[in-house]
């Protein structure tokens, strides 16, 4: 199989659809000419031109709205938030609106919109700048919110994104870009909403998605060298949110370790942790660790930033106290 | 007011146009009596004193043109031709309702008739507009997209950023402020660095202008211009209707800001009373014809009635449906 970056492979899922489906167009600040803040859109404004590789004005607002507007008059536009950071500028459009039309005019409306954004800290950006609200997004139901960790499953799920009817957002981290990893050649889709096992494992279950997927991974090769199998679950999609892995995979193994990038309270783990308590009480023979962001506003200092984000020494230490 | 000689139409057009402004301002007042005994919940915005604006604007659409509004949105349900039924049935929060009782009276629309609602946060379809306009555009469509908004929406945010995208990429859109004088019970001068509104379209350098949005046949010549504007690619128009809402901002509304007069001033310029007047003293309709039209939609509304009480509350898995869009 091809090896491909993280960026490429979303690069590449968005050229092959657009391609495929005159109906794909693309809007967002700096994603034409520039070639896009991550780079993700270079060389699309020359091949697909300005009608469809779309410069907008820095207004969160109304590239968020008009993006759904499109969709709701019938095209599949991808508007591409720089960050999502500013994603809160355009708050209500993504969750007042793409959320809620489809059921609040009683099935009339359609929001096909798919709107991109990179999230994440580790880069020096300070805290307004490097956040990973995902959970934010995924309260709400009528969205989907897709947080890819690996090239394979980014491209793959992007494809999906714009197969289907529903409103996306999907979550890319701006510090997986460069990361490489196999990638089907040809065509091929990702289901959206379903977790997938990324390392079969006896002795614990470690959940967590995009990011920290890699540090789970890592934290995981660590264990086994110790001779712990941890079990690891990408849940891929906060909502949908597919947790029968989860179960499956903790009924084995009775111990789980949440991962998440974001602040703990109210967070993923938050939610895993609660729900895996009321599926498996039974099964249960520890109280389920969750590893998450230290919660300050995100710090300049490289080494403050860094200790406040989670790492394996940290999933490894939840998971010694579980095991 | 006068009407002069350029608004040249059938008399059946003046005869229908006479009839939902009827239609609108007593459906309005039976919506009134339901909220009262408890049958309408949530909030309701009547529309009557603003007939004019939104019947005179969809007038002027062609069939491939498409409106958007706000919460105040009756009106331009019956406009468009909304079955009154129908319309009734959502207040009410029934099966039968356009939006499946799901929606309420701030969430009226009907896409197959190109009305995409009825939206509830001030100025949040501005963006929707210039994403509708911009599938026209993109699609190469001949359509314009009508965005109906208050006064108090021209001070959100979202107003400047949709403005400013529909001039920079010529989206083919009309914004079409019905300026009430108020949002909720502040006044424009209070709440509005200026307030010739139509001057902030200046700002963006987008055509622009102020009707008497009182006068629904100068309503219909006006938008009908912007319309065409905007279908020539030469990007988006923006209106300036200047009207009056008699009843509250919503029902409840104690009504502090504004004395009794200045509502009576604005009656003597009532919408229905000079087309009326207009249409007799023309001779384009009889007295015996207008008081025809009154008894009609009188039978009409209370079949709507009729028909939206009589109508089944959703059934309890509607609670589950179109969450997401399945298949
Ligand atoms: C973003 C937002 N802020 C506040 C409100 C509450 N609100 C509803 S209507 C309204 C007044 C709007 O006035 P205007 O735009 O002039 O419309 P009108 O009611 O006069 O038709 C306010 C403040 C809201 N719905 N949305
Ligand atoms: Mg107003």
């Amino acid at each position: 199989m091809p090896q491909l970056t993280y960026r490429e492979a979303i690069s590449q899922a968005l050229w092959e659809e657009m391609e495929a489906n005159p109906k794909i167009f693309l809007m967002g600040e700096e994603i034409g000419m520039w070639g896009g803040t991550y780079a993700v859109t270079r060389g699309f404004y020359d091949h697909f031109g300005p009608e469809r590789v779309k410069d907008t004005p820095i207004a969160e607002m109304v590239i968020a709205g008009a993006a759904i507007g499109a969709a709701m008059g019938g095209a599949r536009p991808v508007a591409e938030i720089m960050t999502i950071n500013f994603a809160f500028v355009a708050f209500d459009m993504i969750v007042n609106h793409a959320a809620k039309l489809h059921y609040m005019f009683g099935g009339q409306m359609k929001v096909p919109v798919v709107i991109r954004a990179p999230g994440g800290g580790g880069r020096q950006l300070g805290a307004t700048h490097s956040q990973t609200p995902d959970v934010i997004f995924a309260h709400f139901p009528g969205l989907y919110v897709l947080a890819p960790g690996t090239p394979r499953d980014a491209k793959g799920m992007l494809k999906a994104a714009l197969r289907q009817d529903n409103p996306v957002l999907f979550i890319e981290h701006a510090t997986l870009y460069q990361a490489r990893g196999e990638v089907p050649a040809g065509d091929y889709t990702v289901p959206l909403g379903k977790s997938e096992v990324k390392r079969p494992g006896k002795d614990v279950t470690i959940v967590t998605y995009s990011k920290m997927l890699q540090i789970s991974m890592e934290a995981a090769s660590q264990l086994a060298a110790e001779g712990i199998e941890a079990e690891v679950i990408d849940l891929r999609s906060l909502r949908p949110l597919d947790l029968d892995p989860v179960f499956e995979s903790f009924k084995k193994t009775n111990r789980a370790v949440i991962v998440e990038e974001g602040w703990k309270s109210f967070g993923v783990g938050a939610e895993v942790a609660a729900r895996t308590y009321e599926e498996c009480f039974d099964y249960l023979d520890a109280p389920i660790k969750r590893v998450a962001q230290i919660e300050v506003p995100l710090p300049y200092n490289r080494e403050l930033e860094q200790s406040a984000l989670p790492k394996a020494a940290d999933v490894i230490r939840a998971v010694k106290e579980v095991v | 007011m006068l009407f002069v000689e350029k608004y040249k139409m059938e008399k059946a057009d003046h005869l229908k146009l006479y009839k939902q402004m009827v239609l609108i301002r007593r459906l309005e007042e039976k919506s009134a009596e339901l909220y009262q005994q408890g049958k309408i919940g949530g909030f309701l915005h009547l529309y009557i004193g603003q007939e004019a604006v939104g019947v005179g604007a969809v007038a002027a659409m062609k069939p491939q043109d498409h409106i958007i509004t706000a919460y105040r949105d009756h009106g331009i349900a019956i406009a468009v031709g909304m079955d009154a039924g129908v319309m009734m049935a959502e207040l009410l929060g029934k099966q039968t309702g356009c939006s499946k009782g799901k929606g309420g009276s701030m969430h009226l629309a009907d896409v197959s008739k190109h009305f995409w609602g009825g939206h509830a946060i001030v100025g949040a379809h501005l963006p929707l507009a210039a994403g509708l306009a911009l599938s026209f555009q993109y699609n190469h469509a001949d359509s314009v997209i009508i965005c109906m908004m208050g006064d108090g929406a021209t001070n959100i945010g979202y107003f400047h950023e949709s403005l400013n995208l529909s001039k920079v990429w010529k989206l083919p859109v009309v914004w079409m402020v019905e300026n009430n004088q108020y949002g909720m019970g502040t006044a424009i001068e209070r709440a509005s660095a200026v307030s010739e509104i139509r001057q902030k379209a200046e700002g963006y350098q987008i055509p622009n202008a102020r009707v008497d949005g009182m006068n629904v046949l100068a309503m219909k010549e006006a938008v009908g211009k912007a319309l065409e504007h905007a279908r020539c690619g030469e990007g988006p128009y923006f209106l300036e209707a200047i009207t009056y809402r008699y009843r509250g901002h919503s029902m409840g509304d104690p009504e502090r800001y504004r004395k009794p007069d200045e509502i009576k001033k604005w009656q003597e310029d009532d919408p229905i009373g000079q087309y009326n007047e207009h249409l007799a003293k023309n001779k384009i309709a009889a007295d015996s014809e207008l008081d025809a039209i009154e008894s009609e939609v009188e039978a009409e509304a209370d079949a709507a009635v009729k028909f939206a009480e009589e109508s089944p509350n959703p059934s309890p898995e509607a609670l589950w449906e179109h969450v997401y869009v399945s298949g």
